[in-house]
């Protein structure tokens, strides 16, 4: 086949929320830029984020970012690293206002600014009582973001290639990341991107559950390359199941309803998270609720004929907030639950929605690997920012609103960190090795040979039913072991998948086949990750490690305050030790203590 | 809901193996969960791979889904596939080049939605913090924000299947209206200018089909009124 080469400067691959706030940087800034996305930038899955994003701007009531940084280190479970956390809460603010200056629709206080509500797990003077800061336009924040964001590329020139798809990352002998191979889907062509910096921002693989809040597209595209270019992936085994999808259509129903003051019901009308969180109650932090939820419905106090939801009651709120604070989760509840919730409540439960772990990055945006001794050695050239990476932010658990700020700071981050490399002369145009992109040629030479193979459905269907059952909001020891063996075979079959349509035009069975090898590296990184951490921290629940007076909330820092790493070779873990140093040295380190809300 | 099936016409071209397009016969049997189209869509891609078709969030903010579904513009994913008169027919949407089954060429849809400029122009030094603006104005921006660019109300308007490439369209009108519309964009003359035209603008003849089709429930007609208004308005 033959491959075509193209030299950029830098080449982004992801056109979401962080793809597009790095691009902003580079355009701006005069470098050569290659933008690929595989779908149109505002189909990218930032579009369906609908709360808010985080900053303590105290627009509503009294805020300030220490209380951020303490609510966010306290969400991840103290598995956040606090550097990091100091320098997103910091940040927020710059970030959000900058956003508005792009054009931005955020909704309005009555004096003009950015209207703020209350979220989960953000809280006023170290967990006294909900703060408002939760920066949103309606109930369609990621939306409004997203088309900020790319109208603002639009009018810096950025260069996109529209759907074009990566494939597999290109690293010389030395490990040095010297860009990407990318397949355009309108002709099914091959090209090499060769660029002296090359970001990732291609999202989370929340599609590797059964039941998502994510977007068919959700399928963890930078994380696969990443691991199959011997990259390790960083704290795997937590997955955020957002207590509100539908119920049976697993699309979102953001926690802003809550905010805005809606209740969690069980079977008997009762506002159980009362019982589970006495302060916060309804707006305790996420993998608390869900996992309330799940004790609900396994006790037998769930809704319906088959006790198997909770509801989320706001028919006391009146129809003028939700038509002004809540139109899309209206219609959204009207199309996929068929209810009019400003009449009924809405059947929900706990869907799996984010993506805490990824490519292990620095503050910084930079690549980090354990080389040499030093467990955070940058990659030359190598950059992410957003779900895909790990930076970390949000530890064991994110909060609500915290993933689009961390996109937006990270995005930034990554950005103006590939202009100072490229500035002071530090990124250097590599050669590319005469095997750059045999590996993807390889997939695709096998794919259009491949008979007697399974179905991609299939073999998709299979790996998302098994996370599903062994890999949930609670985890149990001898589902993690059989689901590591199982999984393991679903990787297995996944190496003989065959597609049917061998087109070369828009090849839709190519497309997914290559995403499932993707998903597969995300789905095995999970399941090892999570078998192997003997502890319940954050979303990482399991039922032999109870609450103890030695282990709160079987949380065991002895033996578990650390980092996961795997390495898809060998299916091997590491550990690297959490960074519990805040940036700045007059910042106080937020000490370890048992969370309760 | 016990299973049923669900028959389909759907158009069929691609390119590196058919000569021209034409339309395939072809059921699916559905699950009980099978509630939208795209869900059935999904099922027949389960059973023919090369059934091509774009997807994403699957809830009506992505704006990928867009297609011809019985003669009507619309998102797979937001239409109730128990509410299709059957065998149900599927085309891509009309007047944009095919590239393959129901994928579209959306080249010229988006140069005309790049030409307006959308983008808010604002001169002034940023300040500090947010530039202000009143609730009542902010709402001035609802119902025209929310697009989500899938074209069904482009491609469901004659005038821009006579004109696409000097018609802005309702789509691109919508979102020129979005930024004239805000009290902090500073570029209005230049906006006006740039419509100032004989087909950019003026080739909306208001037949509406734009409103009945969004899937958002947006109005581009009410917004080219309210472009008109300002420009009678700027002349007098």
């Amino acid at each position: 086949m033959n491959v075509a080469k193209r030299t950029f400067d830098a080449v982004i691959v992801g056109a979401g929320g962080a793809g597009l706030r790095a691009a902003l940087q580079l355009s701006e800034a005069g470098l050569k830029t290659a933008v690929l996305t595989k779908v149109f930038p505002t189909r990218s899955h930032t579009v369906a984020a609908q709360g808010g994003v985080a900053a303590s701007l105290g627009n509503s009531t009294e805020d300030n970012w220490h209380w951020h940084m303490y609510d966010t280190v306290k969400g991840s479970d103290w598995l956040g690293d606090q550097d990091a956390i100091e320098f997103m809460c910091k940040k927020a603010n710059e970030v959000v206002i900058e956003l508005e200056h792009y054009g931005m629709p955020f909704d309005r206080t009555d004096n003009g600014k950015i209207y703020q509500r209350p979220f989960g797990g953000h809280s006023m003077n170290y967990g006294q009582a909900p703060v408002m800061r939760s920066c949103a336009a309606a109930d369609r924040t990621g939306h409004a973001m997203l088309h900020a964001l790319y109208q603002r590329n639009v009018r810096a020139n950025t260069q996109f290639f529209v759907e074009w798809m990566a494939l597999d990352l290109i690293r010389d002998a030395d490990g040095d990341v010297l860009g990407v191979t990318a397949m355009e889907m309108e002709t099914g062509e091959v090209s090499i991107f060769h660029a002296k910096a090359t970001v990732f921002a291609t999202g989370g693989a929340g599609r590797i559950y059964y039941s998502s809040t994510n977007a068919f597209i959700n399928t963890g595209d930078g994380v696969g390359m990443a691991a199959r270019a011997g990259i390790p992936l960083e704290d795997m085994e937590f997955w955020q199941f957002h207590p509100t999808g539908v119920a049976g259509a697993g699309v979102l129903i953001t926690e802003g309803v809550r905010g805005e003051g809606g209740i969690l019901r069980n079977a008997s009308g009762e506002r159980f998270m009362e019982r589970y969180a006495p302060n916060l109650k309804d707006l305790a932090s996420r993998d608390v609720v869900s996992r309330a939820m799940t004790t609900e419905i396994n006790e037998g106090r769930g809704c319906g004929p088959d006790k198997d939801h909770v509801l989320l009651d706001i028919t006391h709120l009146s129809p003028d907030t939700i038509m002004k604070r809540l139109p899309g989760i209206r219609e959204i509840a009207i199309q996929f639950a068929g209810v009019d919730p400003i009449k009924a409540p809405i059947p929900v439960v706990p869907t799996c929605h984010y993506q805490m772990g990824g490519i292990p990055t620095n503050y910084k945006g930079q690549v980090v690997v354990p080389k040499d001794g030093n467990p955070n050695s940058p990659v030359a050239g190598f950059y992410a920012a957003g779900e895909c990476a790990c930076a970390s932010v949000h530890g064991a658990n994110r909060l609500g609103t915290n993933s689009l700020l961390d996109l937006l700071v990270f995005g930034k981050s990554a950005g103006e960190t590939v202009v100072e490399d490229f500035q002071s002369g530090q990124l250097k145009l590599k050669p590319l090795p005469a095997d750059a992109a045999d590996v993807s040629l390889a997939r695709l030479a096998r794919l259009d040979g491949q008979t007697n193979g399974e179905s991609v459905f299939d073999v998709g269907l299979e790996m998302r039913r098994t996370m599903q059952k062994h890999a949930g909001v609670f985890r149990f020891d001898n589902l993690l072991k059989e689901g590591v063996q199982k999984i393991g075979e679903v990787a297995e079959r996944a190496k003989r998948t065959e597609i049917k349509d061998k087109s070369k035009v828009w090849n839709v069975a190519r497309m997914e086949a290559l995403e499932l090898d993707n998903l597969i590296e995300v789905a095995r990184a999970t399941m090892v990750s999570a078998e192997a951490r003997k502890e319940s921290r954050g979303a990482h629940v399991r039922d032999d490690a109870p609450d103890t007076a030695e282990n709160p909330n079987g949380r065991d820092d002895a033996n578990w305050l650390k980092h996961t790493l795997w390495y898809s070779e060998g299916n091997r873990l590491d550990y690297k030790p959490v960074n519990l140093k805040p940036l700045s040295d007059d910042v106080e380190p937020i000490a370890l203590a048992k969370r309760t809300y | 809901m016990s299973k049923r099936t669900v028959h389909f016409k759907i158009y069929r071209y691609d390119p590196d193996k058919d000569e021209k397009p034409y339309m395939q016969d072809i059921s699916v049997e559905l699950e009980p969960s099978d509630k939208k189209l795209l869900d059935a869509l999904v099922r027949l891609r389960a059973k023919d791979d090369s059934m091509s078709f774009r997807r994403s969030c699957r809830e009506g903010v992505c704006g990928s889904d867009a297609m011809n579904i019985n003669g009507k513009n619309g998102l797979a994913c937001l239409t109730d596939i128990d509410s299709l008169e059957q065998p149900v027919t599927l085309r891509p949407l009309p007047g944009l080049p095919v590239i393959r089954d129901l994928i579209v060429d959306m080249t010229q849809f988006f140069k005309q939605y790049h030409s307006i400029k959308p983008y808010l122009v604002n001169n002034d030094p940023p300040p500090e913090r947010e530039r202000l603006q009143s609730p009542e104005d902010r709402e001035e921006l609802n119902g025209l924000y929310e697009c989500i660019l899938c074209a069904c109300c482009s491609t469901s308007c004659p005038s821009f299947w006579w004109n696409p490439d000097k018609f802005v369209g309702p789509a691109g009108l919508l979102a020129a209206y979005r930024f004239l519309a805000d009290t902090r964009d500073q570029d209005t003359g230049a906006r006006l200018d740039n419509l100032e035209d004989p087909y950019r603008l003026f080739r909306c003849h208001t037949i509406m089909n734009c409103v009945d089709v969004c899937p958002k429930g947006l109005n581009p007609t009410r917004a080219i009124g309210k472009i008109k208004d300002m420009m009678v308005r700027r002349a007098i």
